[in-house]
């Protein structure tokens, strides 16, 4: 029997894109939009990630910030962390990456999202999943109710796509607050995590979806809140970052309790790992 | 091996199990070159394992299982289809083997040939195609008769009550049960806070097959290899994300881990099978003789 008997394709084996755009977006982090080499949509849905390749660096995953409903390319936000991400913040528009992916579970934009207020939870970095979510909501606006969009950050200077922020404020029954844990001299706005925004807020539980990405230490207090509106944990979805290192439930290193965050997540149902010991900490 | 006279089939336990000829510790995945992208490696050809004793028989189908449901993995897959395998039964006990209360002390499947010494002679069975062309080969060789399979079967009978070193009072099949119950027992504290976070335990499992994977250029600058290595939950950073945030960094949460993977997770994916063949490799491998199975569960079966 020779090696190429199984006539499996190979899961570990990235396609081939380029970058359409290499922008700084702050201190720290870098917008990426590319597209696929083959002409191919990538063919996600919001909430799933990718595995990038930068050649001879390693390979590293990453959300995709973009919704679907934009075709013709995707979007990443990175911040330089370590190795893959350092070597990312040095590519400019026409450089190629390796991309594996999309993996995981997404955000039920179709299915339980539909027809429902949504509430947006987003801390730091947890924004980039999460606006492929609004935009994916924004972009099909009559199919979901209100919306609210809560964003915290360490400081003003962190915050995202603020360029966004108009468009998105000028839909109907939209709102958007932001929080910073430290505001500057030009800061006028709210001061206090992202609870803060959440003290006076009224929601019907019985039609309200929340989604929550944020740093680990936030889920928690996101989830009291929630449940001092009245908010049960069926109703609330989560994305949680681990290291998916391969992306399709083999190496380990995504693991909580028995879950593979690159298959059973990223996205998971609250009610689903309430009990998980090792998922919200 | 090129003398027969080499071949040691009595040997007790190898240092390390049969799993690096499926999953090498360094092992080419792609090739890239700058220009060209990635490109699939899969360096394989026929090979012929023998003397696999039977605990690391089952060790291999669970392996199996786990490398091609789902999103099958060409790499193991391709090597474990050009691997003929001649199984042995167990001639001399190892130092803390327990695969007698496993039911791993013998194995039904997975290989090709099954040797089991009786007497001074070897009774030989094929199971599949491969294992008959090999058998084929043997001239002169008379049909084993009814006694001859009524001593095998003796041998199996022995070998289910020598392969206990350890005393497990646990049936394996109680051990998810025990598990459920179990993420706060203090034995994880216990044992934990003496183990040096060395991994060998993880190394030397038969059933651990984590790994990490890296990127490597060559001098010239354009080329290079991605390969996988052997990863260990055991090691500090093994869950650990930029930003310098860990999610296990505790020993106690390493530690327990790696029992409720070997109890509890991998088994919820491969058919309820315990992911512990009773080989007793981590029990000899541990520095801080922490790492017995038995001992774990044989607690964890008489409460706290």
């Amino acid at each position: 029997m020779d090696s190429t008997s199984t006539g499996w394709n190979d899961i570990y084996l990235p396609e081939m894109a380029t970058l359409l755009r290499s922008e700084p977006m702050t201190a720290d982090e870098r917008f990426f939009e590319c597209k696929l080499d083959s002409g191919k949509e990538l063919g996600h849905m919001p909430g799933q990630f990718v595995e990038v390749s930068v050649l001879g660096i390693g390979e590293a995953p990453f959300s995709i910030s973009s919704s679907p409903t934009q075709t013709g390319s995707f979007q990443m936000v990175v911040r330089n962390v370590g190795n893959v991400t350092h070597a990312m913040h040095g590519l400019k528009s026409g450089d190629k990456i390796g991309i594996r992916g999309p993996f995981g579970t997404h955000f039920p934009v179709e299915d339980e999202m539909r027809g429902k207020d949504i509430v947006f939870i987003c801390g730091g970095l947890g924004r980039v999943p999460v606006r492929s979510a609004i935009n994916y909501v924004l972009d099909n606006r009559d199919d979901y109710g209100e919306v609210t969009i809560l964003y915290g950050t360490k400081s003003p200077a962190e915050r995202l796509f603020l360029d966004e922020v108009e468009a998105i404020v000028s839909k109907e029954n939209v709102k958007y607050l932001e929080t910073v844990d430290r505001g500057d001299e030009e800061w006028t706005g709210n001061v206090g995590v992202i609870t803060t925004l959440m003290t006076d807020m009224m929601v019907d539980p019985r039609k309200t979806v929340a989604v929550i990405c944020g740093p680990p230490v936030m889920f928690k207090f996101a989830i009291m809140s929630l449940y001092k509106m009245g908010m049960v944990d069926k109703n609330i979805f989560v994305s949680l970052e681990r290291h998916m290192k391969c992306g399709v439930g083999k190496c380990g290193h995504c693991q909580i309790d028995g879950l593979y965050v690159c298959q059973d997540g990223p996205v998971f149902r609250f009610a689903d790992i309430a009990e998980v010991q090792e998922a919200i900490q | 091996m090129t003398k027969a006279t080499n071949l040691r089939l009595d040997y007790d336990v190898t240092i390390l199990p049969p799993k690096s000829f499926f999953q090498p510790q360094n092992e080419t995945l792609l090739s890239f070159q700058r220009g060209k992208g990635y490109r699939s490696v899969i360096e394989t050809e026929p090979f012929l394992l023998l003397g696999v004793h039977p605990y690391d028989m089952v060790a291999i189908t669970q392996m199996d299982e786990i490398f091609s449901q789902g999103n099958g993995d060409v790499h193991y897959v391709s090597r474990r289809q050009n691997a003929t395998i001649v199984v042995v039964d167990v001639e001399n006990v190892s130092p803390d083997v327990f695969a007698g209360h496993m039911g791993t002390y013998k194995v039904e499947e997975g290989w090709d040939v099954l040797l089991t010494k009786v007497a001074d002679q070897y009774l030989v069975e094929s199971k599949t195609e491969r294992g008959a062309a090999l058998m084929s080969s043997l001239a002169d060789v008379p049909d084993a008769d009814q006694g001859w399979l009524e001593m095998r079967q003796l041998v199996w009978e022995r070998n289910k009550g020598r392969l206990r070193r350890h005393e497990l009072e646990a049936e394996p099949s109680t051990w998810p049960d025990l598990l459920e119950e179990a993420y706060d027992h203090p034995i994880w504290e216990e044992k934990a806070k003496l183990c040096f976070s060395c991994g060998s335990c993880n190394l030397v499992c038969p059933t651990c097959y984590c790994f990490d994977v890296r990127d490597e250029v060559h001098w010239d600058l354009v080329s290079g290899e991605r390969f996988r290595v052997w990863d260990g939950c055991m090691l500090v950073n093994f869950a650990k994300v930029s930003g310098n945030l860990n999610f296990r960094k505790d020993e106690a949460a390493r530690y327990r881990h790696r029992y409720y993977r070997k109890g509890k997770y991998v088994p919820s994916k491969i058919g309820g099978q315990i992911a512990c063949v009773g080989c007793g490799r981590c029990i000899t491998a541990c520095v801080a003789k922490i790492a017995n199975p038995v001992e774990v569960f044989n607690r964890l079966a008489g409460g706290r």
